[in-house]
């Protein structure tokens, strides 16, 4: 049993402090059995009051059509494809946290993984508003979906990159928020079982599916947990290669480039991150989580997002030099004069997006630094900035010149509606959030327990060092593990 | 769906509830199940359950969705709405490729979950009798059904000599029904005066 438990001295751990599991089960519990806090509250109604314009915004929109936006001839995709592919974008790290780095059997997930997953669903439902409301007469929304139908038959078009988009964002979302629930069947059991109130048994007591904690039970959940993760793995890299072909297989000089897929995938995972540090650090401090989201965790994550940030930035400065070496005059007018041009009228946002994306997260090749809350709060707001403007510069500086110079539109600003619309789905995520982590423990409880005695702080002191053993008695009480 | 009556031991350390499976299950009792707060790796060997086939029942599913995908794309294009898209193929596989790929993601998944859900009999409104409800806070929970051949007080000595904490006999539904966590009532319990 020991060494099955043992973990190398050098990792640091992983839970703080002196914990058993009914610490654990209490430090993470207790926030959902209080009252909201006064900070709660002002959150939730802040995020309610978004949520409130966004409706309006929406519904004027529904009532008047897609003119009340500022789109225009030529730039048909502005602020909402702009938004979506951002939330898609945001919603990434969720399932990366949860699949792939189960696969990778990274101990450190288990801090993050639950409010990471909440926080990809509630992206994918923002990033779906946009091209839902985008497309006017949303009472035909249905048409997309294909079904025998009194329309021909007419049926979507299958080889179209929009259609794979409508299966892949849908598909995304159903099995994140799969995962996400069978993942928290056992912890909202653990809130049934405490709980005192009624209103509260009966209502996780629904929520729990009758979850008992049965050995046979936990075996086909680790099961399920393990075959959904290798699901997910290529599922969280299709999402964003299916977006990217929204742009990559038409033929507009700046979308055309076979580079996007990765690119996209990269730049997802960076703004992912990004958007997991900001809700962690604030949640970990007003929940009091510090010991389950550690400095350990927070570091952990600023190599991914220097790591994937650079990725995104040799990204950027391939694209740059394939559009002179292609000699393509198009595809060099589109980065040349578009982009790279700061006096060209949105030469400002290429270099926000540069300076935000590519040379900000440098400063977390410094241990220092990655480590450091504030300055870490700050990165995150920044590159997701920088990464909302990645997608501005991709969608409206490819568009806004077309092969026609009499049809270069005018100086491209969103409307109120345009604005509203964005804040809405930012109040659509922050109410959800808010609700998630009053009622639902935003940290994975059984699965904290499970790691506890391997790399929680004090049972770490406790295991000697594996390492000072003799070989043949290392070999001799790892074959007889149990 | 029955009434049994089974003895629960309690333990607090699952270092001292592995050598306890093993000597309950040498003298030949019967687990009924071990209830944890946390999945324990090597505990369903232990336990002797044999390993799931949940893994298969999603192969299955997902080829069901490829197959679904490929040939629902196929009958549109070939024969049900042929449209000749510039010429090219009817059967444009590559093009097919991303749709097919969500679909058996998708099918894979939720017919998964739905499985596990009817495996293990849980959904919504489900109630069922539990043994421990320390059980999802920090406690092992190994229950022992009593039979003909195992009394009642001959296994609560047995758990207490293997190292049980905590030991008490219940008589429990071994199903599921449907009810509310919030009522207390079981539907093996006799009603009060119904009729009044």
């Amino acid at each position: 049993m020991a060494s099955l438990r043992y973990e190398s001295q050098v990792r640091a751990p992983l839970v703080d402090g002196t914990k058993d599991y009914h610490q654990v089960t209490e430090d993470i519990i207790r926030p959902i059995e209080a009252a909201p806090t006064r900070s709660w509250w002002i959150g939730f109604i802040v995020a309610l009051g978004c949520l409130t314009f966004g409706i309006i915004s929406v519904a004027t929109q529904v009532i008047y059509g897609v003119g009340q936006w500022n789109l225009n001839r030529t730039i048909g995709w502005g602020w909402d494809i702009t938004n979506f592919v951002w939330w898609v974008g945001i919603g990434h790290a969720g399932t990366l946290i949860s699949a792939i780095l189960l696969l990778f059997r990274q101990g450190w997930r288990t801090g993050v993984n639950r409010a990471a997953e909440a926080m990809t669903i509630f992206a994918v439902m923002c990033a779906g508003q946009f091209p839902i409301w985008h497309m006017g007469r949303v009472w035909l929304a249905f048409f997309i979906m294909p079904y025998p139908n009194s329309r021909g038959p007419l049926w979507p078009n299958f080889n179209s990159p929009l259609l794979w988009d409508v299966f892949a964002i849908s598909t995304y979302f159903t099995v994140s928020l799969l995962f996400w629930y069978t993942g928290l069947l056992p912890d909202i059991a653990t809130v049934r079982d405490r709980a005192k109130l009624k209103w509260r048994k009966a209502f996780y007591g629904v929520a729990s599916f009758g979850w008992s904690g049965s050995a046979k039970h936990w075996q086909r959940h680790e099961a399920l947990a393990l075959v959904l993760a290798g699901l997910s793995t290529p599922l969280v890299l299709s999402v964003h290669t299916i977006v990217s072909f929204d742009f990559a297989t038409s033929v507009i000089p700046g979308w055309h480039t076979t580079i996007f897929p990765p690119y996209f995938v990269a730049g997802a995972i960076f703004s992912g991150f990004a958007m997991v540090q900001t809700l962690l650090l604030v949640t970990r401090k007003v929940l009091n989580l510090k010991d389950y989201i550690t400095i350990e965790h927070i570091d952990v994550m600023n190599k991914v997002i220097v790591l994937t940030g650079s990725i995104v930035g040799i990204a950027y400065l391939t694209e740059l030099f394939i559009s002179w070496y292609g000699q393509n005059k198009y595809e060099g007018w589109a980065f040349a004069q578009n982009r790279v041009n700061i006096f060209s009228p949105y030469g400002w946002s290429y270099y926000l997006m540069m300076g935000c994306n590519v040379l900000s997260p440098q400063i977390f090749w410094f241990r220092k630094m990655r480590r450091n809350i504030t300055v870490t709060m700050f990165m995150s707001i920044l590159v997701n900035i920088g990464m909302w403007f990645e997608r501005f510069v991709i969608i409206v500086t490819s568009i806004y010149r077309d092969y026609l110079p009499s049809s270069w539109s005018t100086y491209y600003a969103p409307s109120i509606w345009e604005i509203g619309f964005y804040v809405g789905t930012f109040g659509l995520f922050f109410t959800c959030y808010f609700l998630f982590s009053k009622f639902f423990p935003v940290i994975a409880v059984a699965e904290i327990k499970h790691i506890l005695k391997k790399s929680g702080e004090s049972y770490k002191d406790k295991m000697g060092p594996q390492e000072a053993m003799p070989v043949e008695e290392f070999a001799h009480e790892y074959t007889h593990a149990h | 769906m029955a009434v049994k009556k089974f003895v629960v031991g309690i333990f607090t350390d699952e270092e001292v509830l592995f050598p306890a499976i093993k000597k309950v299950r040498s003298a030949g009792y019967k687990i009924h199940d071990v209830y944890t707060p946390m999945p324990i790796h090597g505990l369903d060997h232990a336990m002797g359950l044999r390993d799931t086939s949940l893994h298969t029942a999603g192969f299955i599913y997902g080829i069901t969705g490829t197959t679904t995908a490929l040939s629902g794309i196929g009958w549109v294009f070939n024969s049900d709405w042929p449209v000749n898209i510039g010429g090219k193929s009817h059967f444009d596989l590559p093009a097919w490729i991303p749709i097919t790929f969500e679909l058996t993601v998708l099918f894979s998944a939720v017919g998964m979950v739905l499985t596990f859900c009817y495996l293990c009999q849980m959904a919504p409104f489900v109630r069922k009798h539990h043994f421990n409800l320390r059980s999802t806070d920090d406690q092992f929970t190994m229950v022992i059904e009593c039979t003909d051949k195992n009394s009642e007080t001959e296994i609560t000595a047995f758990l207490q000599s293997v190292g049980a904490v905590g030991i008490n006999t219940q008589m429990a539904e071994t199903g599921w029904w449907l009810g509310s966590y919030a009522k207390d009532k079981t539907p093996f319990q006799k009603e009060g005066n119904v009729l009044a």
